[in-house]
């Protein structure tokens, strides 16, 4: 196919010809899903923690319900987010709506269920070994939180990652609460998505590629830094 | 083990205010412009705005959507200035209070792009009705917009004097794609279905395929682009000062020429026409 060595080769030159235009755009989006990974590892990982180990009624219904957001769609959080950001709605005054803070307000929604809900997973086989041993020391389960999640912080490495391949390859959240603002909110995705509805085929999937190759690249790193920690460790 | 979680949440924590530091410093001189995706796909904002920029230290940023959502951000406040193509919907949207005057700033054509095949037989035809009812009867595919833009709304009108009931054809020859001119554009030339552009989009347009502009010159396809101030009286925060420093810009002289000296591939996209 023509496209796809054209885009290959057009990605290559864009990759070494350290484009401005694509620099900024690269940057920006690892800044907004950065940041929404960093806030939702804040939140969910505690969050799904506590959930592994707190008993309370309708506990199973909460866990259910924190796995199907999950698959909350980008566009519907995209417009809630909006809806609450635009000058009509309840946030209207902060002024937020069409910023990259408004698609890390987004973002973080989006992923803090998947962190959560991976983590809880995680820290519910944990608890399962280490339960009688705290308990019997006389440990609340809420104080076993950090316990745990030291303890599986090998394991929750995925959890993190999973939210983060999550963040960068969503468009239907930030192309709505962004708008694809030139030089303000325009990221890979949204870029993508603009190159493609101007039939750019080619310089669209050479994007894709950069896009791609890039998520690898953090991806691989971190299970390597995480390898290199661990065998320190042990 | 307590202090060490404690410690690796607050590094994350540093690590999020170090990549957004700069969101408090962002520049506090822009406006927000509601435009549609014509302007913003065929690069005339690209070729027009930092010209502006340049000269009036005043950020312009964009967000491209079909007139009818332009239209409803301009509503809800979210932007300072409206910068769209359909005439009736501008004026009803100053009649409302909306906005406060509107201004004609420029316009082109509106064109009928099909495959070269031409299973309609409308190639060459410049009435426009009738190749719209010809598309019909044959039930030859016909790509939509659907999603209330303005070149939607004209379409539906076309279709209108054509005396074609199309919503009846919707799923069949009738495809209503629901999205932008060029994601619509990209829709018709893999079905091989008819469109309605903008002829700044289709000339900006990369992936013809085997497409060619089947009828063009009718005076029913005109498309005149008009920009209006939104009223800072319902809405407070309304930059007004900005925003009718950029339309004054795009109605003086120099906005005017600018306007009319940018090209794509050799041809002018946008005339002008400001009074």
């Amino acid at each position: 196919m023509n496209d796809f060595s054209q885009a290959f080769s057009l990605s290559l030159d864009l990759i070494f010809s350290l484009d401005a235009r694509l620099a900024e755009i690269v940057l920006l989006s690892l800044r907004v899903s950065l940041s929404a990974v960093l806030i939702a590892t804040l939140i969910g990982l505690p969050l799904g923690a506590a959930l592994a180990t707190l008993r309370f009624p309708g506990r199973r219904t909460v866990n259910a319900f924190l796995s199907s957001l999950m698959g909350l769609p980008p566009v519907v959080v995209g417009l809630v987010v909006y809806l609450l950001l635009s000058r009509s709605g309840p946030m209207g005054s902060l002024g937020l709506l069409f910023t990259p803070t408004a698609m890390i307000i987004a973002q973080s929604l989006l992923i803090t269920p998947i962190i959560a809900s991976l983590a809880r997973q995680v820290s519910e086989d944990l608890w399962g070994e280490y339960r009688d041993q705290l308990t019997s020391l006389g440990c609340e389960p809420l104080r076993a939180v950090p316990t745990i999640l030291w303890d599986g912080r090998y394991r929750l490495t995925t959890a993190v990652l999973a939210g983060f391949g999550r963040a960068t390859a969503e468009v239907g959240a930030v192309m709505i609460v962004g708008g694809n603002i030139d030089h303000v909110t325009r990221v890979m995705t949204t870029t993508i998505a603009l190159e493609t509805s101007k039939g750019n085929l080619s310089l669209a999937l050479a994007l894709g590629m950069i896009l791609i190759t890039l998520s690898l690249t953090i991806n691989v790193a971190t299970f390597m830094i995480r390898d290199q920690v661990k065998g320190e460790s042990l | 083990m307590i202090m060490k979680i404690n410690r690796f949440f607050a590094y994350l924590l540093a690590t999020l205010l170090v990549l957004n530091t700069n969101i408090a410093f962002a520049a506090d001189r822009y406006i927000v412009v509601a435009s549609t995706t014509s302007t913003e796909n065929s690069g005339l904002f690209s070729y027009i705005l930092p010209i502006f920029t340049e000269k009036s230290g005043i950020e312009v940023r964009v967000v491209a959507k079909g007139t009818g959502k332009a239209i409803r951000m301009a509503q809800d406040g979210d932007a300072d200035v409206l910068f769209v193509h359909h005439k009736p919907s501008e004026e009803k949207f100053v009649t409302e209070g909306y906005g406060l005057q509107r201004f004609d700033v420029m316009y082109n054509d509106f064109i009928l792009v099909g495959p070269d095949s031409d299973p309609a037989g409308v190639a060459g035809n410049s009435d426009i009705t009738a190749a719209f009812k010809q598309i019909a009867d044959k039930e030859a595919l016909f790509a939509s917009r659907g999603d209330d833009s303005g070149t939607h709304k004209k379409e539906q009108g076309l279709w209108k004097k054509a005396g074609v009931d199309y919503e009846a054809a919707s799923g069949k020859w009738y495809r209503a794609t629901g999205q932008g001119m060029g994601a619509t554009l990209n829709a018709a030339v893999a079905m091989g279905a008819y469109a309605l552009s903008d002829r700044a989009t289709w000339i900006a347009f990369k992936n013809k395929g085997d497409f060619s502009i089947v009828s063009e010159g009718s005076p029913l396809l005109f498309n005149q682009y008009g920009v209006i101030l939104v009223n800072p009286e319902k809405h407070p925060h309304v930059k007004a000062e900005e925003g009718q420093a950029f339309i004054d810009w795009v109605l003086s002289k120099e906005g005017q020429d600018a306007i009319a000296s940018f090209k794509l591939e050799g041809e002018q996209l946008f005339f002008t026409n400001a009074q």
